[in-house]
């Protein structure tokens, strides 16, 4: 199963890192906790400098609906509240935690065994208490997701664990080491949602995660969905069109087409919350490159710096020309050596000289590989043209908002345009003129 | 042979229906002209030719025509026009028989001075060669988040090619600069100013950070010493780490002012100097 368009970008990273085991490394001297990690407000700080703080306890709490909480990855001493580099490029406030080495957790939420009887209104509490969000990239809050609103008929759940970026293996390390909380994740979910139909949709190059889901599947509702490898089948739009067969309306949400979509490491976090009663304060990321030394998955506290997470891997074997949070196709380049890991950071990839080098753009050639690769159906070469010559209005009678800036049109391009940052200008550009 | 003699017969037939056709609609569009010609206001014809025609819409309209529109109707003064000579703007108001109004002149500058080799730079950006672009990656490759990007968006914008950018930093020219404010209204950033046009003397700098920490990254910042301040404080004011002229005093700054001030990081600077700092290619203050 699979969309129409999309483009299949050589997946020869994959294989640096998807048979290293997740390893837990030792508690670092400091950590950097940002706060505005998740889509929405950022939370407030509930502790003052100089506290002494648990594990898991809660340092900032959510500030209106679309909002997460958060928690010390470590116990320890508040020693600052202020900015740090973020990983956007632009400085990012973050409350600073230096480690006592004990790693001695706080009290945390009760674990509700009898999770499948309780109120889903309890239910969809814990996640908000536990901090939860999307962790797939966007961290849209978790418990926000799942109460759509009312007079959207949400009929189909599905977990996304596509992991379709290249050199990115997080999730799929994941799905084969916690397959069972995976499945009683998206039970939690479905049981929230009230939904009947719940999948989990794997790319096939994950053989080995797809049965050993299948098999602690059975008996349960969950459904495992094998798709095609193509890029971008991680996104929202394009797994519902592979699994529920619909599409997204134009400027939609996925609950305008009855369907809700969750990240596979949501759902393990799901069941840590609910079963456990452990709110988010780790995750795994992938440490990849052709020039890092030991490659490889790594479950990291949040507020971990890019450079430990660096030296866990074994340093480089050479400069690295570009240093990216998440995948090559939509990760984000940053320029600090200080930029501390959150809850949505899947992977840290090092990039060659060589493979940074950006070819210098020609004129379009008009040869339509674009058009056929975007997965969204839009005209990115008359789109770009127009956008390069400040036609706001003809980007925006082209459905330039539509944009999901996966980069499929950018990647096959041979003249090398620069179509996604030209998308993004213009959406930047109409955003502010809205 | 027959045959062909008939073609010819037509093809001569169609053409001259055609060119009857013709005079006649021509004749009929004519007529509807003279009808229904509506009667426009000559003068504004004339106060158009007589005005620059650069349409900077730097008095506000929405180009020459536009404004002069509003002049004969009396809702501006020809002397609002910010790029007409005082002789021109003597000119219109002579036709029309109206006051020439208040003309303020002023001007556009860049209030940096951080070029290549001055200020220094974070990434290697090699995206789009555009400001707003640049933006948009992680704030620019530039440590300083405040001052000029130097990728020309209000040199491009500029209707009379009065910015040039020299070494990663956007100069006016300000014999060609005549203030519209079209450059300030792209520069994401912020940091070109319209000041009036008789001040020559800027602090070329726009970074409210503490001076120490400009002083890592940058070496013709402002330090927000206040040594100018402290010199002259009728001329000069500081806030929050940087000083500032103040364009509304009495008394503008003036090369002497610069003299006797003696910046030490040479941020504060008759525009002239300030041109002639973009293009040394030198790592030092």
């Amino acid at each position: 199963m699979t969309f129409e368009g999309g483009i299949h970008p050589a997946d020869s990273g994959k294989v640096l890192t998807d048979n290293r085991p997740t390893l837990t490394p030792p508690v670092l001297e400091r950590y950097q906790v940002l706060l505005c990690e998740n889509v929405g407000k950022p939370p407030k700080p509930v502790v003052n400098v100089g506290d002494q703080v648990g594990k898991y306890q809660l340092i900032a709490a959510a500030d209106g609906f679309v909002s997460a909480n958060l928690h010390s990855p470590t116990s320890g001493k508040v020693v600052k509240i202020g900015d740090v580099p973020g990983p956007m490029g632009i400085p990012a406030p973050a409350i600073e935690i230096e480690a006592d080495g004990e790693d001695a957790s706080a009290e945390t939420f009760p674990g509700l065994a009898g999770w499948r009887d309780a109120d889903p209104k309890e239910l969809v509490k814990r996640l908000a208490d536990c901090g939860l969000v999307g962790m797939g990239g966007a961290s849209f809050p978790t418990h926000v997701k799942l109460s759509p609103p009312p007079d959207k008929k949400v009929d189909t759940l599905i977990l996304n664990g596509a992991e379709c970026e290249p050199f990115l293996t997080a999730d799929h390390r994941l799905m084969l080491e916690r397959p069972r909380d995976v499945i009683t994740g998206a039970e939690i979910m479905a049981r929230i949602l009230g939904v009947d139909d719940v999948n989990i949709g794997i790319e096939i190059n994950k053989r080995d995660a797809i049965e050993s889901l299948e098999t602690l599947a059975e008996g349960t509702k969950v459904k495992i969905i094998p798709l095609m490898v193509r890029y971008p089948q991680g996104s929202e739009k394009h797994l519902i069109q592979a699994i529920a067969g619909r599409e997204v309306p134009s400027g939609g949400l996925p609950a305008d087409a009855g369907c809700v979509v969750q990240n596979v490491a949501t759902a393990a976090a799901c069941t840590d919350a609910v079963l456990r009663g452990l709110p988010l304060v780790e995750r795994i990321v992938t440490v990849t490159g052709e020039i890092v030394c030991r490659p490889g998955n790594w479950k990291l506290k949040i507020g971990t710096p890019l450079l430990e997470a660096l030296r866990l891997a074994g340093g480089v074997t050479e400069e690295p020309g570009k240093i990216i949070f998440g995948g090559p196709m939509m990760g984000f380049a940053q320029r600090s050596l200080e930029v501390p890991i959150s809850k949505n950071t899947s992977g840290i990839l090092l990039l060659t000289r060589e493979e940074a080098l950006r070819h210098r753009s020609t004129s379009c050639i008009r040869c339509g590989r674009c058009v056929q690769g975007c997965p969204m159906h839009l005209a990115s070469c008359l789109l770009a043209t127009a956008i390069e010559n400040g036609r706001w209005d003809l980007a925006l009678q082209n459905h330039v908002m539509d944009c999901i800036e996966c980069g499929s049109c950018a990647y096959v391009c041979p003249a090398h345009r620069p179509l996604v940052q030209l998308m993004r200008s213009a959406k930047m550009e109409l955003r502010k003129k809205r | 042979m027959m045959l062909g003699a008939i073609e010819t017969g037509r093809i001569l037939m169609a053409a001259a229906l055609m060119a009857g056709a013709g005079v006649v609609l021509g004749a009929v569009i004519g007529a509807i002209a003279r009808i229904f010609r509506v009667e426009g206001d000559s003068r504004v014809d004339l106060v158009t030719e007589l005005l620059p025609g650069a349409n900077c819409g730097g008095c506000g309209k929405a180009g020459c025509r536009d404004f002069a529109k509003s002049v004969v109707s009396g809702e501006n003064p020809p002397g609002k026009c910010p790029v007409s000579t005082r002789e021109q703007v003597g000119a219109i108001a002579l036709a029309l028989g109206v006051e020439v109004g208040e003309v303020a002149h002023k001007k556009a500058v860049v209030r940096c001075s951080g070029t290549l080799f001055t200020s220094d730079r974070v990434a290697y950006y090699n995206g789009i060669h555009k400001c707003s672009s640049a933006m948009l990656v992680g704030g620019g490759p530039k440590v300083c988040r405040y001052g000029c990007l130097g990728m020309g968006d209000c040199a491009r914008k500029c209707p009379f090619g009065a910015i040039e950018i020299i070494n990663n930093l956007a100069v006016v020219h300000e014999e060609l600069c005549v203030g519209c404010g079209s450059c300030a209204a792209v520069c994401p950033r912020g940091v070109i100013a319209i000041v009036p046009a008789a001040a020559h003397v800027h602090v070329f700098c726009n970074s409210p950070e503490k001076g120490a920490q400009k002083r890592k990254v940058c070496r013709s910042a402002c330090l927000g010493c206040g040594k100018c301040v402290r010199k002259d404080p009728e001329k000069f004011e500081l806030e929050a780490g940087l000083a500032r002229v103040k364009y509304s005093a009495p008394e503008l700054p003036t090369a002497e002012t610069v003299e006797a001030v003696g910046c030490p990081t040479g941020a504060l600077a008759m525009t002239e100097r300030h041109r002639q700092k973009a293009s040394e290619e030198t790592n030092a203050k």
